[in-house]
C-alpha cells in the first residue's frame, strides 16, 4: 500500500476510468443486442422521427414560417379563409377547423407528448422499483400496506381516477404527469418488480453484504435496485404507451387543460361536428391519430426489443 | 487476554416455529440448534462437522449475526472485553463487523453479477468508510494478489461471470479477509469446487489464517477437509454437539457412536482394509418438539433404557481433551 501510491493517488480517477471503460462496453454489447432487433429499431425510429418534429417545430416558426400564420394555437391564414381545408402547398395537412395549420399543430403537440411520456415514465419507474423493493425487503406490515393500496388501484380503472381527478382539478400537462405517473406507480408493475426483488432478496450475497456491514438503506440501493434496474426500465417503456393514451383520451374528452395537444385536436374536430365525416375530412383526423397510434406503439417496440435483451431466453437462437 | 477464547458461545438456542399465525402462539418449533456451549481460541480453527440439516450453518449464521439466536449468547472478544452479539450498541456493532467476516459455500450466487470485482472485494471497505478510493483500489490490488489473483490489475474491473469457481472462491476470501478480521465463518468454502482445485484453495486459507492470525469457524460436511484445516472439531447432530475435541483424537478414537458411525462411512482409498462398519438405523429427521431422550436415541446402536428415560446427555470431559454427549461412553 505503499510504494505504489504515487502514481494512484490521484483521487482514485483510475477507478472512475476503469468504470467508464466497463460502462461503455456494456452498452456497446447492449447496443448491438438491441440493433439485431428489427423491431426494435422500427420503434427507435418513430421515436426518432418524432423527436426531429419537436427540435424542427421553433426552427420553422423562426425561419421559413411565419408565426401569424403558423402559430399552432391562435394562428390564421388570411390567403385560405375557408376552413378546414384540405391539404396543400401552403398548409401540407390542411388547416383545422379555427384555421390553425394542422402540421404546425402536431409539431407542437409532439413536444408536449415527449414531456408528459418521458415525465409519468420516470415517476412510475422510481416508484415502483422503490415501492417493489420496500415491500420486497420489509415485509410483514409494510408489504401488506403497500400491496394493499396496489390491489385497491388495479381494481379501479385508472382512467376513472383520472377523469374524476381532471374534473376536480384544471391539470396542466405536467401535472398531469404526475398523476399519471403516480397511479401507474400503484399498478401491475410493482407486483412484477416486487416479485422479482423477492428473488433477489435470498440471495446469499444480500447475506455477504450485511455481513460486510451494509444496512437497510445499503441493501436496497445497492444490490436490489440495481438488479432490477433492466426490469424496470421494460416496464418505464411500457407505461409510456399507458401515459400517452391515457392524456389523448382525457383530452379527447375535453377534461384536459393544456393549449394543444393530439388529443385536443381530435377533441376540436368532434365538438364542430366533423369526426364522423371521415371521408371529406381525413385530414382533420387521420394526422392526429396516427401520431397516438405510431408514438405509443413506438415506446412499445422499443420496451420489446428491451425484454428480449433482458430476458435472455426470448432471444431467437 | 492470551488465554482468553476469541469466541464464547453460551447456550446457544435457535427455534423455528412450526405454526402458528398472527393470532395464535406457535405451539411447536423445529430445535435448529439447541443450547450449543464451545469456545474459540485466538487463532485456533474449530471445524464443525454434521450431515445436512443438523444445524451447523445456522449456528455459523448466528455466530456472524444473520440470524439472532432465540436464546443464549454469543460473545466476542475485542481488545481486553468481549462483546455481547445479540445484544449489541451502535460503538460495538462497528467493532464487529470490523472483526467477523463469512466466507460463503456456493461462489456463484454469493457475488452480485452487477458488480465488479474491485467493488465486491471492495464492499466491506466501502461500508465501513475506511480509506480513500485510490486506498481501497490499492488495498483490493494488494488482497487480491495475496489470494493469487495475479495480477490484480487483470481481475479488478471484471465481473464475476467471467471468472472460474476457484477464482471466484479466491475473491470471496479475499473480500472476507480485506478488513482484516480476528474471526471468519467459513461456511463450506470448498464443497462447490472442484477436487482438484479444492486443496489449492484449503492451502491459500491455512496460509491467509497464519499471516494475519485469524481465528476460523470451518463448517463442513467432509471430514478429510476438517481434518486438513482444523485444530479442534465439533459433531453435531441435531442441534446439540455430541462430540468435540482435537482433531487428531477425535478422528482416530472417537468416542460417540455417531461419531465411530460418521467415520465409518469415509471411504479408504485401499480395498484390502476392512474397516468394521457402524451400522445405524433410520435418517437423519428434524428436532420437532423433541422428546425429554438423547437426540441420537432412535438410531443409536448402544443405546438402552437410560437412554429412553434421561434428558439429553451433557457434554461432559471422557478423557484426552474429548468432550462426549453419551451415558454409554465411559470416563477414561
Amino acid at each position: 500500500m505503499t510504494n505504489s501510491s504515487s502514481n494512484r493517488s490521484n483521487g482514485g480517477s483510475s477507478v472512475w476510468q476503469a468504470r467508464w471503460a466497463l460502462f461503455r462496453k456494456s452498452a456497446a454489447a447492449n447496443w448491438a443486442l438491441f440493433a439485431e432487433n428489427p423491431v426494435g429499431l422500427i420503434g427507435l425510429g418513430i421515436i426518432l422521427f418524432f423527436l426531429l418534429l419537436v427540435i424542427l417545430h421553433p426552427i420553422l416558426l423562426n425561419t421559413v414560417w411565419d408565426p401569424n400564420v403558423y402559430n399552432p394555437i391562435n394562428g390564421f391564414d388570411p390567403q385560405s379563409p375557408v376552413n378546414p381545408a384540405p391539404p396543400s402547398a401552403r398548409h401540407l395537412l390542411g388547416t383545422a377547423p379555427q384555421g390553425q395549420d394542422i402540421l404546425s399543430q402536431l409539431m407542437f403537440s409532439a413536444r408536449n407528448e415527449f414531456i408528459l411520456a418521458v415525465l409519468a415514465a420516470t415517476v412510475t419507474v422510481t416508484m415502483t422499483t422503490t415501492l417493489g423493493a420496500i415491500a420486497a425487503y420489509y415485509g410483514g406490515v409494510i408489504d401488506n400496506v403497500i400491496m394493499r393500496i396496489v390491489d385497491l388501484v388495479i381494481m379501479v380503472p385508472a382512467l376513472s381516477i383520472l377523469i374524476v381527478v381532471s374534473g376536480l382539478f384544471e391539470l396542466s400537462i405536467v401535472q398531469l404527469a404526475l398523476v399519471i405517473g403516480l397511479i401507474s406507480a400503484f399498478g401491475a408493475s410493482t407486483v412484477v418488480i416486487k416479485s422479482q426483488a423477492l428473488s433477489i432478496k435470498v440471495k446469499p450475497y444480500i447475506e455477504a453484504a450485511r455481513v460486510a456491514g451494509g444496512g437497510d438503506f445499503h441493501i436496497i440501493f445497492r444490490h436490489l435496485l440495481p438488479n432490477l434496474m433492466p426490469i424496470a426500465l421494460l416496464y418505464m417503456m411500457f407505461s409510456v404507451t399507458g401515459a400517452i393514451f391515457s392524456e389523448a383520451v382525457l383530452a379527447f374528452l375535453g377534461l384536459l387543460e393544456v393549449d394543444m395537444s393530439w388529443g385536443i385536436m381530435l377533441n376540436t374536430t368532434r365538438n364542430l361536428g366533423f369526426i364522423l365525416d371521415f371521408s371529406n375530412r381525413w385530414y382533420l383526423i387521420f394526422p392526429a391519430g396516427l401520431s397516438i397510434t405510431l408514438l405509443s406503439s413506438a415506446f412499445y417496440l422499443v420496451g420489446r426489443a428491451l425484454d428480449e435483451i433482458v430476458n435472455p431466453r426470448l432471444r431467437q437462437r | 487476554m492470551s488465554n482468553q477464547p476469541l469466541i464464547k458461545v453460551e447456550g446457544l438456542r435457535k427455534l423455528y416455529p412450526i405454526d402458528g399465525g398472527v393470532f395464535r402462539k406457535p405451539s411447536s418449533f423445529n430445535h435448529a440448534v439447541d443450547g450449543l456451549n464451545f469456545e474459540i481460541g485466538h487463532g485456533e480453527s474449530l471445524g464443525l462437522v454434521g450431515e445436512s440439516g443438523c444445524g451447523k450453518s445456522t449456528t455459523g449464521k448466528m455466530l456472524v449475526k444473520l440470524f439472532e439466536p432465540s436464546d443464549g449468547s454469543v460473545k466476542l472478544q475485542v481488545g481486553d472485553s468481549y462483546i455481547n452479539v445479540s445484544n449489541i450498541d451502535r460503538n460495538s456493532r462497528k467493532d464487529f463487523r470490523r472483526n467477523v467476516q463469512m466466507i460463503f459455500q456456493d461462489p456463484y450466487e454469493s457475488m452480485n453479477p452487477r458488480m465488479t470485482i474491485f467493488d465486491i472485494v471492495g464492499e466491506p471497505l466501502a461500508v465501513q468508510d475506511i480509506g480513500t478510493i485510490s486506498e481501497r483500489e490499492e488495498r483490493v490490488a494488494e488482497f487480491l494478489e495475496m489470494v493469487g489473483l495475479t495480477p490484480a490489475s487483470s481481475f479488478m474491473f471484471r465481473y464475476p461471470h467471467e471468472l472460474s469457481g476457484g477464482q471466484r472462491q479466491r475473491v470471496a476470501i479475499a473480500r472476507a479477509l480485506v478488513i482484516e478480521p480476528a474471526f471468519v465463518v467459513a461456511d463450506e468454502p470448498t464443497s462447490m469446487l472442484d477436487v482438484s482445485i479444492r486443496t489449492g484453495v484449503m492451502k491459500l486459507m491455512q496460509d491467509l489464517a497464519e499471516r494475519l492470525n485469524v481465528t476460523y469457524l470451518y463448517i463442513t460436511h467432509d471430514l478429510a477437509v476438517a481434518r486438513y484445516m482444523c485444530d479442534r472439531i465439533a459433531v453435531m447432530y441435531l442441534g446439540k454437539i455430541v462430540e468435540i475435541g482435537p482433531t487428531e483424537e477425535l478422528l482416530s478414537n472417537p468416542r460417540h457412536p455417531y461419531t465411530k458411525a460418521l467415520l465409518s462411512a469415509v471411504p479408504i482409498p485401499d480395498p484390502r482394509i476392512k474397516r468394521d462398519a457402524v451400522q445405524i438405523e433410520g435418517g437423519i429427521s428434524k428436532a420437532i418438539d423433541p422428546q425429554p431422550q438423547c437426540r441420537f436415541y432412535a438410531r443409536c446402536p448402544i443405546r438402552d433404557e437410560h437412554c429412553k428415560t434421561h434428558d439429553h446427555p451433557p457434554l461432559e470431559v471422557k478423557g484426552n481433551g474429548m468432550q462426549v454427549a453419551c451415558y454409554k461412553v465411559p470416563v477414561e
